[in-house]
């Protein structure tokens, strides 16, 4: 078991989940309830991900890192280090690749949320952000939980993205995938398999919580 | 206390829901706001509230400006100081009854605003279920926490979204008693929006007709049930035998008319040209039925012949519609009891005199 690259999966996962938060929060929130004409561009823009091949998207993401694209070049002034090849990079381009993964069970709550309750909450005297905190949050929580859990396992599991931006330094952007993939090339079954368990432990544990969470959710319905 | 609550508002929107309203509504009146689906309450009620926003005009409770489109004053929702009770409630699901009625009151102290949130509950009949979720209430109970949430805070105006529809007759009734002994304790002045005439008729002081986003008439329920202004507003209320006739003597206070070439006399004290056109109502308690081989008291009075085309009994009431025999194009149609079609042996096909009462006969300016 490589624990260094457990630990870099880990904290890159963690990373992941807990910035997507409110970005998914604030993206979600909008998508369900706006009813401007370029949402659904919005929309679509976010969940490319999803159908877009890692590759693809990782080839995108070590242009724009690069010295030479406005973020890369941007980066290396501030920090005077590159963004590709870096844990920076891996988790700026792994957020960017989970969006569809935090936002949309997010929508999916807050669409399920009344308008006559959030102007019930209004109409109650409190402003949008008491209404968000004492009624929407404690409404949307399940979703908002359900999208923890699910970037948190997609980010543990990612495999296309990290090679393409991250490569395999170890210490550095050397995730669990990634060793799994180098033990196979170098015929290590047993190391190979052994870390395939935690990652097939931790996405069955994931699920379990989802299901759990949609439950839970069906059982507050009024 | 009840100084300065009256509310004021003239609001206009030619938007996707068109919206002519404007009206005055003292403290501790409730006003009833009626109209078909489509025809623009909600839009109304969700304007007063600030929820909706794409109106222009003025809304003002008392000294305070809610909303002027000139002076581009636009008060939020949360600054109006308003109670609304929705059609399905919107209580928050994830509090309790007590913490449902609490929230408005979130100024106060703990202590005060749980007191006076219990005071609430207890008022509206609901001791001793404060700890309920909205889901482990029946609808009554979830209406009445929503009534109690809309009044906690003294709010300037109290809205109603028809708020008896998503209960069973029963409860309906019940509620409805309730809130017409519950609304003397209200200082604010109450708009009940609301499709079911019976309803504005019981709770309403004055009731406002609303077809189209516009407002046709407001008035009293005695008023409004004898005296609709145009026959759109009688049609709304769900009158009939309306009818065209044409002015052909006047004799100050009656006029005669020809109705298809039957003449009428009306009683009216309305000045109308010889040769005029004129609509005209006869109202429920202008109709009387006269068997021609049982006549009656008052089968003199304007008596038209016809046939009994339908008979349909509906509880203790029968639907009856007759056809004159001068105009079988215009049947008149109207209720009477059913134990009286029994005794007279009413049936369909069977020649029948209906006389129009001259003084219950309604002309519309």
């Amino acid at each position: 078991m490589e624990l260094q690259a457990l630990e870099i999966s880990f904290r890159l996962a963690i990373f992941t989940s807990l910035l997507l938060l409110p970005i998914g929060i604030t993206l979600g929130r909008f998508i369900a309830w706006s009813h401007r004409p370029w949402v659904p561009v919005l929309q679509s823009l976010i969940f490319l991900p999803l159908v877009l091949p890692p590759t693809v998207l990782g080839y995108y993401f070590l242009v724009a890192f690069s010295g030479q694209a406005p973020l890369g070049s941007l980066w290396e002034t501030l920090f005077n280090k590159s963004l590709n090849f870096s844990f920076e990079g891996l988790l700026i381009a792994s957020i960017i690749a989970n969006l569809p993964f935090s936002v949309q069970p997010i929508q999916h709550a807050f669409s399920g949320i009344d308008r006559d309750l959030r102007d019930a909450a209004r109409t109650c005297g409190l402003n949008p952000w008491q209404a968000f905190f004492k009624i929407e949050l404690p409404l949307i929580w399940p979703g908002v939980a359900g999208a923890f859990v699910l970037t948190f396992a997609h980010t543990l599991g990612e495999f296309g993205v990290v090679l393409m931006v991250g490569g395999n330094l170890s210490g550095e952007t050397r995730t669990l995938s990634i060793a799994i993939y180098d033990q196979v090339q170098a015929f290590n079954l047993d190391a190979a398999g052994q870390m395939a368990l935690v990652l097939l432990a931790l996405a069955f544990v994931s699920l379990l919580l989802l299901q759990g969470l949609g439950q839970f959710r069906q059982r507050r319905k009024v | 206390m009840t100084l300065g609550l009256h509310l004021d508002f003239n609001l206009e929107s030619c938007g996707k829901i068109p919206l002519k309203a404007k009206l005055h509504i003292q403290p501790k009146e409730l006003v009833a706001l009626l109209g078909p689906s489509g025809s623009g309450k909600t839009t109304l009620l969700r304007s007063l509230a600030g929820l909706h926003t794409e109106v222009t005009g003025h809304i003002q409770s008392g000294n305070i400006e809610w909303f002027d489109s000139a002076k581009k004053i636009q008060l939020k929702p949360e600054q109006r100081s308003l109670g609304i009770v929705f059609q399905n409630y919107a209580l928050f699901p994830h509090l309790t009854a007590l913490q449902n009625v609490m929230l408005p009151l979130f100024k106060l102290s703990k202590r005060d605003a749980n007191q006076k949130a219990l005071d609430w509950l207890a008022r509206v009949h609901l001791s001793g279920l404060e700890l309920r979720k909205p889901h482990e209430l029946s609808g009554g109970q979830r209406q009445r926490v929503a009534l109690a949430r809309a009044l906690v805070a003294e709010p300037r105006l109290l809205l109603l979204d028809e708020p008896f529809s998503a209960v069973d007759q029963a409860t309906r009734h019940k509620l409805r008693r309730e809130l017409a002994l519950l609304r003397h304790q209200i200082e604010a002045p109450t708009l009940l929006v609301t499709h079911d005439l019976e309803e504005a008729l019981q709770l309403a002081d004055r009731i406002c007709v609303l077809h189209h986003g516009q407002i046709l008439q407001v008035a009293t329920p005695n008023e409004l049930m004898s005296h609709p202004t145009s026959p759109t507003v009688a049609r709304l209320l769900g009158m009939h035998n309306l009818f065209k006739g044409i002015v052909k003597d006047v004799t100050k206070p009656k006029i005669t008319v020809d109705w298809c070439g039957k003449t009428l006399c009306i009683a009216t004290q309305t000045v109308y040209k010889v040769g005029q056109t004129i609509e005209w109502m006869a109202t429920p308690h202008s109709l009387i039925l006269h068997r021609p081989d049982r006549p009656s008291n008052g089968d003199k009075e304007n008596p038209i012949e016809g046939r009994i085309e339908e008979l349909v009994i509906l509880g203790p009431h029968v639907s009856i519609s007759v056809r004159p025999t001068h105009a079988p194009e215009l049947p008149l149609r109207f209720f009477i009891p059913r134990h009286f079609v029994e005794r007279q042996d009413l049936r369909i096909g069977m020649p029948i005199f209906v006389s129009l009462l001259e003084d219950q006969l309604h002309i519309f300016d």
